[in-house]
């Protein structure tokens, strides 16, 4: 690929020029996306069978406290809510407000994995002690990973919209834009989670 | 929006693409050039997992395991099975023959994602080879393609893992290139070109993204609950631990029932491209056509049960799957009179490519029948898990998808190399192909009809003849595969030179030089509103169907 780039380049030396086509990309992402969130409904799906058919012993019931994941799920609420801001002031070409929304954005996923590794560290039981204990770390690991990776994700935008001949603008939303959404689907995910796993 | 995208890779110029053999080996981004990646690649493991089939074939002429050691048929077996579905058809029928034709049916230069779909190809030859080296290193896995706990839980994990891995890495891949598929036909389609005047394949190839988008994630999910089964000793799928393991043969079936048709359904997708083509008609019932592939894809996503009715479902679960099962003849019996209308009257050519296409026909209606068969509980509880469903599903996944294979190769290959294939050996190969399938594979019916259980390397000695007349057949098949090696690469360099369309087909890809140029074509990408309109006068002077009336 690195040798492709100097071509590249010199555009007078391209023998054929090929069309130029609508972007996709976010067409592209929102499909994968939703093979993303069949892997979560498979493991909903998983979940809701083990907690129909295989019910636990009484010792090993174990009612979840709410304040803390009801607190996440407001800091990712209000986080996709930021997020969204950061978008419009992109879109207004108000660069300053627009890394602000982000860095925001990013503090507040960084504060519901901060949180969540709170939660962790004060539950009474590890992952191998149960079927359920087992679920509950597989489900909201697997959902932390996708917090961080997004969390990453609004960062690596915060950055590139920094520089001064910065690769994110009015012009190319593109890595935002693909942020945005997979933020929001994350928190979307979340809620479905929490309803799931805290509230049923 | 509509904006150049400097880094687009949509701009395949040549100077961007090493030429020449080397390309190959390349991380190209041009469509042709992975298409045929993933075919190579594909067939040289179809190579691996059939010497497998015929280690397990010579171990089955005598009832002791004598071979091999039983450990090691196991892993042999398992071996067979992955490498087949997911090294083998799968990244042939979607990845190979969807990456050459359609960026040329939907009249684009190259698919939505190029650069995606180079990684997609990519991803498969480590995931293979990883697959592979594991039975040398440590072990392969055991306990076959569906992995299913306890089993998977108590074999010996290195080999297990590995697999976990490998599976992982090919369904990645396959989600991307359903992913980019979507993309393609959805998007990329020409102006003026409308979906319902797209080749048929694309039709199959969309339903057959939809359904890898939608259900392979889900088996990524499963065996990653698996592996932390295996390594973390966590108890999802272990019942000593309070686990269920029929949670995971619920969302394993989820995956690969509709792997089945991932399997089948471009292959559908491939013979409505062939038929028409050398029948010189058109192809009966588009409309219909269309609707039985989106039936089949509603349908058999809502059908996995029927693999797990021995496994303790309650009797409704087993009345509803039974029934959605039953269901899906229906388009499926469209789809098999519409081909066969499609030949009815027509002027067929009877080349090995059509051959292979009506061998197709013939294996997938038995596969069919035994497949509705099996679909009824009373039946099935009798035969599950015996030599009756091997039978069944080879007639499918062989009979149908593998047929299918051979008789694209036959119809693209003065495409992909510009060069013709000797029809005389192409005609042995299918008949050596369709006799020792037969040979291999009938006899297997009346096996598991009379009890002789699958995936052990030992039977009982009633059971020996039989069993020798179907590796006699395997045998047959694997003899078959050297015409066919001979004649592929033989005809690279010495056949005759195939002009751009030796069929006179409609179809895109032909109204162009064979092999096409890296931007399909030069100049303007025709716009093909009657892919099928074999048989009709047209009014294009330069369609090689002018004035053609060959049809009664
Ligand atoms: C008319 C359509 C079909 C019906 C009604 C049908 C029905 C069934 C049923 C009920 C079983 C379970 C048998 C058992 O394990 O007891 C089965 C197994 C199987 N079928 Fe089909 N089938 C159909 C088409 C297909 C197609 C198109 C394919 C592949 C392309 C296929 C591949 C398989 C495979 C691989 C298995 C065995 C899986 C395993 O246990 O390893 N079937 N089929
Ligand atoms: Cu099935």
């Amino acid at each position: 690929m690195t040798t492709i780039a100097p071509v590249e380049q010199s555009p007078e030396k391209e023998v054929t020029q090929i069309e130029d086509h609508a972007d996709f990309r976010l067409f592209g992402l929102a499909a994968f996306l939703v093979a993303d969130g069949m892997t979560f409904a498979g493991f909903f799906a998983a979940y809701l069978t083990f907690k129909a058919v295989n019910p636990l012993l009484p010792d090993a019931i174990y009612e979840l406290e709410l304040p803390l994941p009801t607190l996440n799920t407001v800091l990712l609420l209000v986080s996709s809510a930021t997020f969204h801001r950061a978008g419009q002031a992109l879109r207004k070409d108000n660069a300053m407000l627009c890394q602000r929304w982000l860095l925001i954005t990013a503090g507040l996923g960084l504060a519901f994995l901060a949180s969540q590794m709170v939660e962790y560290f004060t539950l009474p039981f590890g992952l191998t002690d149960n079927l359920y204990a087992s679920t509950f770390y597989a489900l909201t690991g697997f959902h932390g990973l996708h917090v961080t990776l997004g969390a990453l994700m609004i960062l690596i935008v915060w950055w590139q919209s920094r520089s001064p001949g910065g690769r994110i603008t009015s012009k190319n939303q593109f890595p935002l834009e693909a942020a945005e959404l997979y933020w929001h689907f994350v928190d979307g995910i979340w809620v479905i989670l929490f309803i799931i796993l805290y509230l049923l | 929006m509509i904006f150049a995208n400097p880094s687009s890779p949509e701009k395949t110029s040549e100077r961007l693409q090493p030429t020449g053999w080397l390309r190959y080996f390349s991380f190209s981004l041009d469509h042709k050039v992975i298409g045929l990646q993933y075919l190579i690649c594909g067939f040289i493991f179809y190579l691996i997992g059939g010497s497998l089939a015929s280690a397990i074939r010579v171990e089955l002429t005598s009832p002791i395991s004598d071979f091999m050691a039983r450990d090691v048929y196991n892993q042999v077996l398992t071996l067979h099975g992955t490498i087949m579905i997911f090294l083998w058809i799968v990244p042939v029928v979607n990845g190979a023959f969807g990456n050459y034709l359609i960026p040329f049916y939907v009249g684009a230069r190259d698919m939505a994602f190029p650069r995606l779909n180079a990684v997609a190809f990519w991803l498969i030859p480590p995931a293979g080879l990883m697959l592979i080296s594991s039975y040398f290193i440590t072990g392969a896995a055991e306990s076959g393609w569906t992995a299913y706990p306890p089993l998977s839980i108590t074999t010996p994990a290195t080999g297990q893992i590995i697999w976990i891995i490998s599976v992982l890495l090919l369904g990645g891949s396959s989600i991307f290139g359903g992913i980019n598929f979507i993309a393609t036909i959805l998007k990329l389609r020409q102006p003026g070109l409308k979906l319902m005047q797209l080749p048929m394949y694309c039709w199959a190839m969309l339903g057959t993204s939809i359904l890898v988008v939608l259900s392979t994630p889900v088996l990524a999910g499963t065996l990653i609950l698996l592996s932390f089964d295996i390594v973390a000793h966590t108890g999802f799928f272990n019942p000593s631990m309070g686990g269920n393991v029929i949670v995971y043969q619920h969302l394993f079936w989820f995956y690969s029932h509709p792997a089945v048709y991932i399997m089948v359904l471009p292959a559908f997708g491939l013979v409505s491209e062939i038929l028409p083509v050398h029948c010189r008609k058109p192809l009966f019932g588009y409309t219909t056509m269309v609707y039985s592939i989106m039936a089949i894809v509603g349908l058999g996503l809502v059908v996995w049960a029927h693999h797990m009715f021995t496994s303790g479902t309650p009797p409704w679960m087993r009345l509803f799957f039974t029934i959605a099962t039953s269901f899906i003849a229906v388009p499926t019996g469209i789809k098999f009179f519409n081909w066969v209308a499609t030949l009815w009257g027509g002027k067929i050519s009877l080349n090995s490519a059509v051959l292979f296409s009506c061998g197709f026909i013939i294996n997938f209606v038995l596969g069919g029948i035994t497949g509705v068969a099996l679909a009824q509980v009373p039946f099935d509880v009798h035969v599950h898990d015996t030599y009756f469903v091997v039978a069944h599903f080879h007639y499918i996944v062989y009979g149908g998808s593998v047929f299918v294979i051979f008789s694209s190769i036959y119809h693209w290959y003065p495409k992909f190399t510009g060069r013709m294939l000797n029809e005389n050996i192409g005609r042995l190969h299918f008949v050596l192909t369709f006799i020792g399938f037969n040979l291999c594979f009938a006899p297997q019916h009346w096996l598991g009809l009379n009890g002789m259980p699958r995936r052990v390397a030992e039977y009982d000695p009633q059971f020996t003849f039989v069993n020798q007349l179907s590796s006699a057949g395997a045998l047959l098949m694997a003899l078959s595969t050297l015409p066919f090696l001979w004649n592929v690469i033989n005809s690279a360099m010495n056949g005759p030179i195939a002009g751009d369309n030796p069929w006179r087909a409609l179809t895109p890809e032909w109204l162009t030089s064979s092999p096409p140029p890296v931007e399909n074509w030069e100049g303007k990408a025709p716009l093909v509103n009657e892919p099928y309109g074999y048989g009709r006068s047209t009014k294009n002077p330069k369609s090689p169907n002018d004035g053609e009336r060959d049809t009664k």
